[in-house]
């Protein structure tokens, strides 16, 4: 027989102003199965908590009922207070008495204490029906992989990999570095780019606890938090990076000419290239779409010229394998592609270049070395027009937020044209200047002062040609009319847009993202760097746009979560799991479809006991169920029940008032 | 004879037994612990009143409510049932929303043959921080349920006195 113990809690004046909690116990008392019932002015408190504990060991309890505020505020205070008093914590229910009574039907005291009853009625009944539950220990395997090597990626890894957590760093492209690599100079301190990433690079390539693969793309996660399995292509290179000492030899011979990504097309590299002379690893790969010795077979010249005979165009692509423990999740941004922006004749105006192609023009190593020209004939800019917002919050071209760094590196590229080109003029058209951040506003307003640059706070609705001048046409609001600037080129500051590949990524991971393809946080403010998946986590702008400090403390974050997570040998969590009962399961499967982890997978067990025929069931891994019970109500002969959420609980719940 | 039989099915919701006065429906809420439950939270945070005939039962997720609860709670205490989840596409489990929608459709269709009015089971998705919207449901779905009367025909104790 249940004995159970109720405890009521005035909440100061919250509950006890607006329902009658001495009537409520007395109510309570008359459950048979209760067999203490008391009240406190404040549960939570650690008089009040005293109550619980001494109750639990005088009158031998076997459930406990706290008619307090919501489970969601202190189940976990009230489960400590039980596990304290030797009781396991799971015999705890929480009857919602203030949010879901005394604060709602504050006009209604009769109402309100009757309602208080029901709910204590139902937690009661609830309670009678709950079990001892122990939280489930997994083991951990403690590597961690992070995917990106961006400035997000590379922070996360150093930092994981400096508390001797070995990481596994994956990289798409042939060299780490990601955007900030192509950067020149950084807000608002004008630090050189390269100086203060390249260091952190050379880290990475030499840190004894990560391992980097280059070149490769993650296809396939299985397992669940602590104990991950990952699948690796390693695309194939063509050159063997283990004699090839990086000599340039290949690269300089090569007749084939391509687009240069790195610098975003302005100039080209070759088809066996490395994208920028200080790449890590700093080894060159042959572009197989454009390399014509791998298209037509016809050429072969890398090979000849290279004397430690590295080329080997029959290379394939490798498939790595790994286990490890958590994911770090640093896959960065797109720039976004303006062309809807139509009446500023992108596409068709060759001086209108966007805001990464000017950042490499400035760029000591750019394809112009640091000096700004225009496309259509090469001669340096004078008048130079920058335009902001060009796709962030402008809902009718797609993106409705702000892209939060356009601001800052907008004022950063008018002091970089003014120290290049002295005699240039500068104007930008805005919306608003964003420049919340340390020492953000003071360079915005120093840079004002210095560069003399003339902010026009408006739109610009067209731009067109006459000559060879670009005519800019927008609005100055501040003024109230139109105005029209002449320029010899146009910069835009585009958005910062999601990886193209995020949802693909994220499908592939498990995990959700929102409708511009940013990956999801499990909570906006308090849960910003976890996703909603245990174990994996997310550094930098493939979560929203966020600039370099915030970057990398997201990416120390991250760290910080999977050196947490990896502290122990084996984790904690949480019992709240379903469990099948073989005897009742038909093996119709059902409960695979629906579960949203992978977590149930078959198994086959005898027909009977001592038998040798097999019949298939289902198998729950208790380390990837969530506990969410969608297996449990779709189970159509009753096999599966949630702990914490049974079957039974819920309808002595629903027939107890 | 088939005529008969639907004649009966029908009279669950018979006129002649709407409300005798003073008469207060008892309305089962379950909710999701992640959206709807976070939500009818808020509303108490926030002091929004809405009337006390509502009785809250939680769940980790929409998905979990099997029919069998609409039914049960049918049958012994309520007058009628809110269940309400995350919002589509918000689920805190990825999917289960989606399969309580399907899930819902069909008790629902299938109450409302065998005699049920479509009011007795309500659904609704309340966010986490649409306090106002929980209250706003719950004024309606009281509203409907006191329209319709007390359920008495259904309940157990009639079956068990034939």
């Amino acid at each position: 027989m249940a004995r159970v113990g109720v405890f009521v809690c005035f909440c100061g004046a919250n509950i006890a102003d607006y329902v009658d909690v001495p009537q409520v116990v007395e109510e309570v008392k008359r459950i048979k199965e209760v067999k203490f019932a008391t009240e406190y002015k404040y549960m939570c408190s650690d008089p009040g908590q005293g109550m619980i504990r001494d109750a639990i060991v005088q009158n031998k309890l076997t459930s406990i009922v706290v008619a307090a505020c919501s489970p969601r505020m202190h189940e976990k205070t009230f489960r400590k207070a039980l596990s304290d008093a030797g009781m396991n914590p799971y015999l705890l229910e929480v009857a919602n008495i203030r949010e879901h009574s005394s604060w709602v039907h504050q006009k209604d005291k009769k109402a309100a204490t009757e309602k208080a009853m029901d709910l204590c009625r139902m937690a009661v009944a609830k309670s009678i029906a709950n079990e001892q539950l122990h939280e489930i220990s997994v083991p951990v395997t403690k590597r961690a992989l992070v995917i990106g090597g961006g400035i997000a990626g590379i922070q996360a890894a150093l930092d994981i990999a400096d508390a001797r957590i070995p990481v596994v760093l994956v990289e798409r492209s042939p060299s780490i570095g990601g955007k900030m690599a192509q950067l020149d100079e950084t807000f608002p301190t004008l630090d050189c780019a390269q100086c203060i990433l390249t260091p952190k690079m050379v880290d990475v390539a030499s840190h004894p606890y990560i391992e980097l693969i280059p070149y490769s793309e993650v296809i396939e996660l299985q397992g669940f938090v602590g104990n991950y399995k990952v699948r690796i292509k390693k695309k194939a290179s063509y050159v063997n990076f283990k004699t090839c000492t990086g000599c340039g030899a290949c690269w300089q011979k090569c007749p084939v000419k391509v687009p240069n990504e790195y610098n975003m097309g302005i100039d080209k590299r070759k088809a066996i290239y490395t994208p920028f002379p200080q790449a890590v690893p700093n080894k060159p790969v042959i572009d197989a779409e454009h390399c014509t010795m791998l298209t037509k077979g016809k050429c072969g010249i890398c090979a000849k010229v290279c004397d430690k005979g590295s080329i080997d165009y029959t290379m394939q692509d490798e498939i790595i394998e790994r286990e490890i423990g958590a994911v770090v999740v640093a896959t960065g941004y797109d720039m976004w592609d303006p062309k809807p922006y139509e009446e500023y004749g992108v596409g068709r105006f060759k001086d209108i270049i966007t805001s990464l192609e000017f950042e490499r023009m400035v760029s000591a190593n750019g394809p112009t070395n640091g000096v700004p020209i225009r496309p259509s004939d090469g001669k340096v800019p004078k008048n130079v027009v920058f335009i902001k917002c060009v796709g962030s919050r402008d809902e009718a071209k797609g993106i409705e937020y702000c892209s939060k760094i356009c601001c800052m590196y907008t004022t950063k590229h008018t002091i970089l044209l003014h120290h290049k080109v002295h005699d240039s003029h500068a104007y930008v058209f805005y919306m608003d200047i964003r420049a919340a951040g340390k020492g953000y506003e003071e360079f915005v307003k120093k840079a004002q002062v210095d560069t003399g640059t003339t902010y026009l706070r408006g739109r610009v609705s067209k731009i067109y040609k006459k000559g060879d001048k670009l005519m800019v046409r927008g609005e100055d609001a501040q003024l109230g009319q139109v105005v029209e600037v002449e320029a010899d080129m146009v910069v835009l500051a585009t958005a910062v847009s999601a990886p193209k590949d995020n949802p693909d990524l994220a499908r592939l991971l498990g995990i959700s993202y929102d409708k511009y393809g940013y990956l999801s946080e499990a909570h906006p403010k308090l849960r910003p760097v976890e996703t909603a998946k245990a174990g994996i986590f997310l550094a930098g702008c493939t979560q929203a746009p966020k600039d370099i400090p915030e970057t990398v403390s997201q990416a120390s974050a991250c760290a910080a979560k999977v050196c947490g997570l990896f502290a122990g040998d084996t984790m904690k969590k949480d019992p709240m799991v379903s469990t099948i009962n073989n005897e009742y399961c038909s093996g119709c499967q059902n409960c695979v479809k629906v579960c949203p982890y992978g977590a149930i997978v078959t198994d086959d067990v005898p027909i009977g006991h001592g038998s040798k025929e097999l019949r298939t069931v289902a198998k729950i891994n208790e380390g990837v169920c969530q506990g969410c019970g969608s297996c449990v109500a779709i189970c159509r002969s009753m096999a599966i029940n949630l702990a914490g959420f049974t079957d039974p609980q819920i309808i002595n719940e629903i027939v107890s008032i | 004879m088939e005529a008969e039989v639907k004649d009966q099915l029908v009279s669950i919701e018979k006129p002649e037994l709407i409300a005798p006065p003073n008469w207060e429906p008892v309305i089962m809420g379950i909710l999701c612990n992640w959206c709807s439950y976070a939500g009818s939270d808020l509303t108490g945070t926030s002091r929004i009143q809405y009337p006390p005939n509502i009785r809250i039962i939680r769940v980790p997720c929409s998905s979990r409510v099997d029919p069998w609860f609409l039914i049960k709670s049918l049958q012994t205490t309520a007058d009628g049932v809110l269940v309400s989840g995350c919002h589509p596409g918000d689920c805190h489990y990825i999917s289960g929303n989606y399969f309580a929608r399907r899930r819902f459709l069909v008790t629902k269709k299938l109450l409302n043959f065998v005699g049920f009015h479509e009011n007795r089971i309500q659904f609704s998705w309340v966010s986490a921080a649409e306090g106002p919207k929980f209250a706003k449901v719950v004024n309606k779905v009281t509203e409907d349920i006191k329209k319709l009367g007390p359920l008495h025909l259904y309940k157990k104790e009639n079956f068990e006195k034939k």
